[in-house]
This record gives structure tokens, sequence and C-alpha cells, in this order.
């Protein structure tokens, strides 16, 4: 069972001092939404979302069909002791996570941020209102957290007009979009919103996640919520796959991605697959001029979270090598249940250099932080 | 003047593609109606996307003929896929549409009709070759009638699925079809392949066909986590799986991955009793080809290490499609012990019909 709640203490550890650490998939939640969001949403959104609530790709409005391991998907012991849903209590967070492991850089995702809305407009007017919030709540009162810059990633014009709006906001580290969407991630449709990003020097993350209305299977809808989180890896593989083989790298030689929250281990084994492919296909995708697994280690970035763990652990060091030391960025999922704990999810013998870089030099490199 | 024998003589091939050469060496193989619908109705062949006539994946240079579809004769498999590797063994899997179409009376008459010409123009003309039972996955019951039919028949040694369905294929729907399977000692083969009811990937249709091909790999991961988590070997605990064209060197992640939530949310699938990877080791077999290796024998080697066992692989030149050249069929980096197994030991163990 994953909800024993163990007593461990909080607070810096005592001697010798912990190693900073970058967290690059922290999940922040509104108090309310009457509180903390509809400050920035206009009348008639507030009106439309208490009428027609959320209207995603999918049947239930407030969330999957697949029912969750545990309420929010949140670590038990995150429910701030004020009330309110985990993560949103950001005096809470700092001593509950941000101070007891020393993170240094923290980059907020917010999820049920308007993305994935099929009413674009509204979809536009709630992504706004998410990246007002961030800095009114979060970036602005605590210097180590830095925003996520929400976008309405199936309207790429109101998307484009979002980060230009943005640019240059020192407040904002990344565009994010969700990994579940309407088409594959590499289609043109979708890439406005890559040149606008590089145009504002911003990385692009995706998170896994969304709805995108198609199954979480190419053949079909699985039974279990173990299926869709395992799933995600699959999906990201797609998306993936998608913006290499579309030639999204070659058209826009400057994007960064940032594949957040769908494990790690897959790429070594999809680089060769995409290579070997690359090679017998090239009649038709001449626009890929150069091997996938070379724009991959160009371009992309994960974080590892949730951390793959096999028998034994050393296989580990294999993959890392496979994908290169210097693209994984650390990540806890904080508050969620999945949570990977700076202290135990890496216990292998590593350099110092390599452990530092892994935890925090190569997302600081990454966002220009260093 | 003796020639020495290939490195692979004796395999067991367990995955070659012999081709329908057209719809019309169907139509002795079926009813009144249904020839009567296919030439009134006009129905093409059921060639699908899945592999492009003309695709460099389709076939390899060498094994395209001039005119028609590739390996579509036995006098082709024999010169090209059985001699020159001097298999002892090839195991027959027919890619053509049964599973894409949308009447399931219509599939029920194909798949028949696919393995009766199937016995006819193959396995009875060499005694090398067995087949996998083409079943129409639409309906449940009539896939379980086609297994029953030719459950006698020793030449056919596991039953055909593709790896994208209308439905994830741990799913109960399905269990009479692997009940049936494991009743006669029939592994059940999923191949890359789609019904097309779905678009390959979750997040929507590809542009491009080598899309599609990739598409192929992560269904093949979905499809573990499906057997697994809906309990599949747990019911059959004699079912052997084997994923055919699914490329093998994901599946270690794969594992380590669908392992760490399983220890998470175990309670949501209670008969899941022990690790995901241990299951897999027991129940789930590979073919070789396409090998999708690392860049070096060593990286190889390391790989192979992390797959855990060396019982999983079976050997398959996926003849006819272009997944390497001449008889360069073995990766490097494959000690001959492994490949010895690969080749003869696994797919002995893995198909009771061949033992």
């Amino acid at each position: 069972m994953n909800i024993q709640v163990v007593d461990r203490p909080t607070g810096a550890a005592k001697g010798k001092a912990k190693l900073a650490i970058a967290d690059c998939d922290i999940h922040p939640s509104p108090k309310s939404l009457e509180i903390e969001i509809y400050p920035y949403l206009s009348k008639r959104w507030q009106t439309y979302l208490e009428t027609y609530g959320f209207i995603y790709r999918q049947g239930f409005p407030n969330g999957p069909a697949f029912p969750k391991g545990q309420p929010d998907a949140a670590r038990r012991d995150a429910y701030p002791p004020n009330g309110g849903r985990p993560g949103s209590d950001l005096d809470f967070m700092r001593e509950q996570h941000l101070d007891p492991n020393n993170v240094q850089l923290g980059i907020l995702n917010p999820l049920k941020s308007g993305q994935g809305l099929q009413n674009n407009d509204f979809a536009g007017a709630y992504c706004r209102a998410v990246n007002e919030w961030q800095i009114a709540e979060w970036t602005s009162k605590e210097p180590r957290l830095k925003a996520s810059l929400m976008v309405p990633f199936e309207d790429a014009k109101t998307s484009v007009t979002e980060i230009d709006h943005w640019a240059g906001n020192p407040h904002f580290a990344q565009v994010l979009l969700l990994s579940r969407t309407a088409e594959p991630l590499g289609q043109r449709r979708y890439w406005p919103i890559y040149e606008a990003a590089c145009r504002a020097n911003l990385p692009v993350a995706v998170h896994a996640f969304g709805y995108g209305g198609t199954p979480v299977t190419g053949g079909g809808w699985p039974s279990f919520y173990i299926e869709e989180m395992v799933g995600h890896a699959e999906n990201t593989q797609s998306l993936l796959t998608s913006m290499v083989i579309e030639g999204v790298f070659e058209r826009f030689p400057t994007l960064k991605v940032i594949l957040v929250e769908a494990g790690f281990a897959w790429l070594p084994a999809l680089k060769w697959r995409l290579d070997k492919l690359w090679h017998r296909m090239r009649d038709e995708i001449p626009h890929v001029t150069r091997p996938p697994s070379e724009l991959i280690q160009e371009h992309v970035w994960l974080t590892p979270q949730p951390m793959e763990e096999p028998e034994p652990r050393e296989h580990l060091l294999d993959t890392i090598e496979w994908i290169g030391w210097d693209k994984l960025l650390f990540a806890t999922d904080y508050p969620h249940w999945d949570f990977d704990d700076p202290a135990r999810a890496l216990p292998l013998k590593l350099s110092k250099e390599r452990r530092e870089n892994f935890f925090l030099g190569n997302a600081l490199d990454l966002y220009g932080l260093r | 003047m003796t020639t020495t024998p290939p490195p692979t003589a004796g395999a067991i091939d367990c995955d070659i593609h012999p081709s329908v050469p057209s719809i019309e060496a169907l139509l002795p193989y079926m009813a009144d109606h249904w020839r009567d619908t296919i030439v009134q109705r006009g129905v093409h062949d059921l060639e699908t996307i899945a592999y492009p006539k003309n695709a460099p994946l389709t076939a390899r240079p060498d094994w395209r003929p001039a005119k028609g579809l590739p390996a579509a004769d036995v006098a082709t498999v024999q010169a090209q896929a059985l001699d020159p590797f001097a298999t002892s063994i090839a195991i027959c899997n027919c890619l053509y549409g049964v599973q894409l179409l949308m009447s399931e009376d219509i599939a029920a008459a194909f798949a028949n009709a696919v393995n009766q010409w199937m016995a006819a123009e193959f396995l009875d003309r060499d005694p090398r070759l067995r087949a996998s039972i083409v079943i129409p996955t639409q309906n449940t019951e009539m896939a379980v009638a086609e297994i029953e039919r030719w459950a006698d028949d020793k030449r056919f040694v596991s039953v055909l699925m593709l790896v994208m369905d209308e439905n994830p294929l741990g799913r109960r729907l399905y269990w009479p079809i692997y009940a049936a399977a494991a009743r006669h000692g029939l592994p059940i083969c999923v191949h890359a392949g789609s019904a097309y009811k779905h678009p390959v990937t979750s997040v929507g249709w590809p542009s491009y066909y080598t899309e599609d091909y990739a598409a192929q790999s992560p269904a093949f991961h979905n499809m573990v986590s499906s057997f697994i988590c809906e309990g599949v070997f747990a019911k059959y605990p004699d079912l052997t799986v084997v994923l055919a064209e699914s490329g093998f060197t994901w599946l270690p992640a794969h594992l380590w991955r669908l392992t760490k939530f399983w220890r998470g949310l175990r309670a949501e699938i209670p008969w899941v009793d022990r690790t995901p990877t241990e299951i897999a080791r027991d129940h789930f077999r590979l073919t070789l080809q396409p090998v999708d290796a690392p860049p070096t024998a060593a990286d190889f080697e390391r790989l192979m290490e992390h797959m855990g066992s060396d019982e999983m692989l079976l050997f398959s030149t996926d003849y006819p499609h272009h997944q390497f050249d001449g008889n360069a069929v073995l990766p490097e980096g494959l000690s001959p012990a492994l490949a010895r197994k690969i080749m003869v030991d696994n797919p002995k163990n893995t198909y009771p019909r061949l033992q």
C-alpha cells in the first residue's frame, strides 16, 4: 500500500551541508478558484465556469475516468495544516519541501490550468489567469521558484500571443505543454508555439498528462490507472517521435524540449529504433537530415521522476550513460504521491561532479541560471 | 565443392510473412455467399497501410520480385527464407487486413480462408513450415471457433493477433481466446500491426509511415502492461505470449517502470501478486528481428544483462521485411551459447507443438 506516512524530521539536516537541488516539477494549486484565480478572470469567464464547468475531451469534468491511487494523487502528508489542497500553501511548501530538501531552484508546473479545455477562448483566458496567479502568489513571494508559461496549446495563435505577452519576464522559466494533445506535437499546427518560444528564449516543457481525446494506447482504452500512469512514457515517446520525424528540430534549431514526469529509461531504445528507421526510410522523410539520436541529444532533456528502479540499480548507470549525464534534470513531483525524494532517488555511487549536475547543475545550465 | 553451413543452420525462424498474392487466391476457400460479396461489391485486397507495398521496409531489395508481392508462393519462401539460413522450421505469420474489417462476419470468412490458403499453399508443400492461426478478433466467439477448427492440425503452432486491436489485449473480452489457446498448447503471437480502430499513437494520427512503424513499439509496451495488469497470466498460468516484430531492446526499461508503479498501485490489481518483471520473464517471448540494437557490441552485451533472462528471445528473420542485409541476422555481441538458445532451445520451449 502507499498510504503509510512516516514521521521524518523536517528542517535542514544537521551537521554537513545538504546538497542543493533543482526541483524541475513542482505542482502548485490555488487555495480556491474564487480567491486566487477569479481576480484574473473576467466576469464573463467566471460566469461561464460556474455555468458550464471545465469541458475537456473526456467525460468527467473533474478528473479522469481512472480513479487515482489516492485523493488529488497527493502525498498523504502534503495537506497544509491550515487547510486547502496539497501544494496550495507557500509557507507549508517551504517548510515541508523547499527548506529541508535545500531546493535552490523550483519550477512550478500548474496542472488544471486551462490547457486542453475545449472552448479555446476560455482556455486562453484561463491560461492568462494562471500565469498572473503564479507571479502574484508564488514567484514574487519566493525567489527560489520560477513559473511556467501556460498556453492554450490547441490554439496556436492565442498561445503565441500569450508567449509574446510575457516574453522577457524573468518570472517564467519555460513554456509548458501537456503530453496528451489532440494531434502529435510535431505537427505543423503547433509550430508557431515553438517559434514563439525560441523567440522568447524559453525552453518548451511537455508534462505528462492531459486530455487529447484519443485512447491512451494505440489499441484502445485500458482498464486501470496503473496502465495510464505507465502509459505516460509511451505517450511521451510518441510525441517525441513526432517532433523528430516531422522535422521540428531542423526547423527550430534553438528549440529546447524538456520531457517532464514520463520517466527516462525508455529513451535509449527509442533512439536506436528511430535511427534504424531513419536509415531505412530516408526517402520518406528527407527533411530529417541527421540521425534522430543526434537531434534528440541536442534538443531534448528529461526529468527522471518517477525514477526507474532496476535490480540491480547499477543498470541505471548504463542507461544514463546512453542518454547523457547532462540531459537529466532532477524533479520531485511535489506534492504528488510518486514523489522522488532527493535523498533516496539515486542510490548509486557517483562522482561529486555528476551528482551535483544531476541534482542541480544541469537545470541551472538549461535555464540559463548558473 | 562443399560449402560451410550458415551460422543459423538448424534454427527455428519464428516470424516470416508469406503474402496473400491477391484476393482471388482466397476465393477458392470461401463460401459462395462471400465469394459473391467480394466479386459483386468489388472488395479489393486487404493489403494495409502497415506495410505499403513499395516501402523500403516492406521487402528487402533482393527479396522483392519484379512483379507482384514478395513471399507470395512457397518456392520463393524456400529459396529466400529457408534455404539460405538453413532453418529447420519457420513459422508463417500472415499479415493480411482481416483484423481491420468492420463486419465480424466478413472477418470470420476471411480469417478462415487465409488459414485454408496457408495450409494448402504452404504447409502442405514444405514440411519445414508452420503457421499461426489467423482469427477474427472482432468477435470473440467466432475467434474461438476458428481456433477450434484448426486445433487438431499440429502444423498450426500459435494464434495470431495484432498488437493494436480495438481493445487492449489483456481485456477480459478476449479471455475465451486465451482459454482456447491454453487448452490446445498454442501460444498467442502478438504481432506488430494495427486494426486501425484508433489512431496508432495516443496523441492521434501521425503524418508519416515512419511514425506508424515507430508507433508499434509503444503499442507493445502498452500491451505488455495490459496482459499483466488485467491478470491474464493469473487466470491462464500456462499461456505464453510471443511478441513478434516488436523489437526487444525496450523491454527492460518498460518492466522497470511497470514494476515501480506496481509497487505503489498494486492495490488496484491485487491479482498481480509478484513483480511484473517476474511475470514477463515467465510468460513473454520476443522475436529477434528487428533488433533495434545499440551502436556497439559492448552496449548490446550490457543490454542483454538488463534483459535478465536468456530464455526470452526467439530467432526470427522477419522475412521479407528489410531489417538486415545478407545473412547478418544475428546481432553482434551475441555469444555462441546464447545464439544457440535463441535459435533452437527457446523456440522449442515456447511452442509446445515444436517439441
